[in-house]
């Protein structure tokens, strides 16, 4: 009995939470919306292009402002590393409410120190930085849109950035035969919800600016959800025992892009980090 | 003008299929959903010796896969895991990028394994117009941009510091020397095109449609191309590495028309100008027919036509990473940096 009540108040503290400043909820209910059909006649239509809003792209934790994703020390306080100076507020990392369903993620403290490590070398360790594909989830909440390609059974999402793309599978192939940076993608769908699960992720890519990291045990089930004809519900949770302690989620709507005509263009941003990757083996080095 | 030619030359594709069973989404569409491995032997281009003909035999089909078979079968025994290293420095082998020292081989080559054949008859070549089924001559204008381009690629690298006994740029000074495909930014080949040609190797494409896009993946470099239905093309201004695809049902014919190219089209010899009409057809259960005419005031005196049948495959699709695994391009500059700090002006 004293058990139960225990329940009870731990699952009445979380959702307290969840609607409070400790993070974003969980998913909303869909029982008010029915979204129009898709090709195949049954399930909701996803199609169209997204994006997310926020800073989840910064740090997916509740942060506030500071001028910089990796600081430097100086004698009256941290500053932004040299190379990064000359961009001002433009380098500055706006705040965020996070969107780590209960607020924290929940690394082991190895990983924690890990996470913190990667904050002070950013600028050298986030990949994405490179134009390397970002992985999954962080493509879907960088701030670039994606678009939704939804046929009968077979389904496609191509990012604007870095102009990453998903395997989907409509049926289980079985283990990825070799990590990829976007990984192995296995749709299904519960009820009005589009669920794909995720593994064979590539080890080195982040889950933001900010250094939040996982190892090649990653397996990520990202949720999907019409909560309107504009939006999304989305949902990721994240499994990997290497580096937390237990599963955890995160949560954000996903907007339709609105404007009229509106198509992804191409940001293949390989040729613009040529000078950062390359420069230093020019026959005559510029300064 | 030019565009009465034009669609005057699509709607004289050869192909004439029976109207077979193809499959079909819930609207009742082709479904041209799947992946497909678009490799064949038959050249883009005709070998000259087939003159104005677009058809071989069956036996002449047969020699072309013989021919590649043995090529094969000789270059298996290249990949004998207890072969030698080569020697240091090099074998002087610089042919196909192999670099001296074994870098192309068998491995990484996979051109298919069939000659190209459309109704029951044996192709040539995948171009059919102009009739010898080659490019048109390219207009004096075009051949000198092109010498200029390419000139100072023609050398290869014969293991000394050439370029600095010569003026003007060398395929070394810095990224951006280097082709499109060794940037990864695009595949080689024309792979994605407009028109998308099957080149060296990763010849795989994935097809999802919805009711309103057709996107097609191509396999290398992960390049995708999104075509819009029933819409138009996007402001002059915006141009795209494939171009801006737009598309619309003709029957059971999916045309899709390509225009706002960059300066870089897939195509090697093309402009900005360059205007693609594609035709995609299911021709069967598992059958793609690909039919396609390009024309580019700045190349060619006239358009030219090409078709051949991307069948589909089981395969999955897997992602090429090129960018992330570009090794190569900072050991090319810094093999030329090495090469340039070696350089004894005798050594010539």
């Amino acid at each position: 009995m004293r058990k139960i009540t225990l329940l009870l108040l731990t699952a009445f503290t979380l959702s307290a939470c969840m609607t409070t400043s400790e993070g974003p909820g969980t998913s909303m209910t869909t029982d008010d919306y029915r979204a129009r059909r898709g090709p195949d006649g049954v399930h909701p239509d996803l199609n169209g292009i997204w994006q997310a809003l926020g800073s989840a792209h910064y740090d997916l934790e509740r942060h506030m402002a500071s001028a910089g994703t990796q600081l430097r020390h100086a004698p009256l306080g941290p500053v932004p590393p040299k190379a990064v100076v000359a961009f001002g507020a433009f380098a500055a990392v706006p705040p965020g409410m996070g969107v780590v369903v209960g607020g924290k993620i929940p690394y082991t403290a190895e990983a924690l120190a890990k996470r913190d490590e990667n904050r002070s070398n950013a600028l050298d360790r986030d990949l994405a930085l490179k134009c390397y594909m970002p992985g999954v989830p962080r493509a879907t909440y960088m701030p670039y849109p994606f678009q939704i390609l939804q046929g009968d059974k077979d389904f496609f999402i191509s990012y604007q950035f870095a102009s990453s793309v998903r395997s989907i599978y409509s049926e289980d192939p079985g283990p990825a035969p070799i990590d990829s940076w976007m990984g192995q993608s296995v749709a299904s769908w519960e009820g009005e919800t589009l669920v794909l699960d995720v593994t064979g992720l590539h080890p080195d890519t982040w889950l933001d600016r900010a250094g939040n990291h996982h190892s090649e045990q990653l397996h990520v089930i990202e949720r999907y959800t019409p909560m309107g004809p504009n939006h999304l519900q989305y949902e990721a949770t994240i499994e990997d025992p290497a580096v937390y302690t237990r599963p955890w989620k995160i949560s954000m709507p996903l907007y339709r892009r609105m404007e009229q005509d509106f198509q992804i263009l191409d940001f293949k941003c390989v040729e613009f980090v040529e000078e950062l990757l390359y420069g230093q083996w020019r026959k005559n080095p510029l300064d | 003008m030019k565009m009465k030619l034009l669609s005057l030359l699509i709607t004289a594709t050869l192909a004439q299929y029976a109207t077979a069973e193809i499959p079909r989404t819930a609207s009742g569409k082709p479904n041209f959903n799947g992946n497909y491995d678009t490799a064949t032997l038959t050249p883009h281009q005709r070998p000259k010796a087939f003159g104005n003909n677009l058809y071989m035999s069956r036996e002449e089909a047969d020699k072309v896969v013989a021919a590649e078979n043995e090529a094969q079968a000789a270059g298996e025994k290249e990949l004998d895991p207890n072969r030698e290293a080569p020697p240091e420095g090099g074998d002087g082998n610089y042919a196909l990028g192999a670099g001296g020292v074994g870098g192309y081989n068998t491995f990484w080559i996979a051109r298919g394994d069939t000659s190209l054949e459309i109704d029951g008859k044996f192709r040539t070549s995948i171009l059919y117009q102009p009739e010898n089924g080659r490019y048109p001559k390219m207009l004096p204008a075009a051949g000198a941009r092109m010498m200029k381009k390419y000139a100072s690629f023609s050398k290869g690298n014969p293991g000394y510091a050439w370029w600095l006994e010569e003026e003007g740029p060398s395929p070394y000074d810095g990224p951006e020397s280097r082709t499109l495909s060794d940037r990864c930014l695009q595949g080689f080949g024309s792979t994605g095109g407009p028109p998308m040609m099957p080149t060296l190797y990763n010849n795989f494409k994935r097809v999802v449609q919805s009711e309103d896009h057709v996107m097609i993946l191509v396999e290398m470099v992960h390049d995708v191309r999104t075509i819009r239905l029933d819409s138009k093309h996007v402001s002059e201004d915006i141009r795209l590495w494939m171009g801006d695809s737009i598309g619309h049902w003709e029957g059971d014919t999916l045309v899709v028309d390509t225009t706002n190219f960059t300066d870089n089209p897939g195509n090697g010899r093309a402009t900005r100008d360059l205007h693609v009409v594609e035709r995609f057809t299911m021709q069967d259960e598992t059958t793609l027919h690909y039919q396609f005419t390009a024309e580019d005031p700045n190349t060619w005196a006239e358009p030219w036509s090409g078709e051949y049948t991307w069948p589909k495959s089981p395969d999955p699709v897997y992602e090429y990473a090129c960018h992330e695994g570009n090794y190569a391009m900072g050991s090319i500059l810094r093999g030329a940096r090495l090469l340039e700090s070696e350089y004894k002006p005798k050594e010539k």
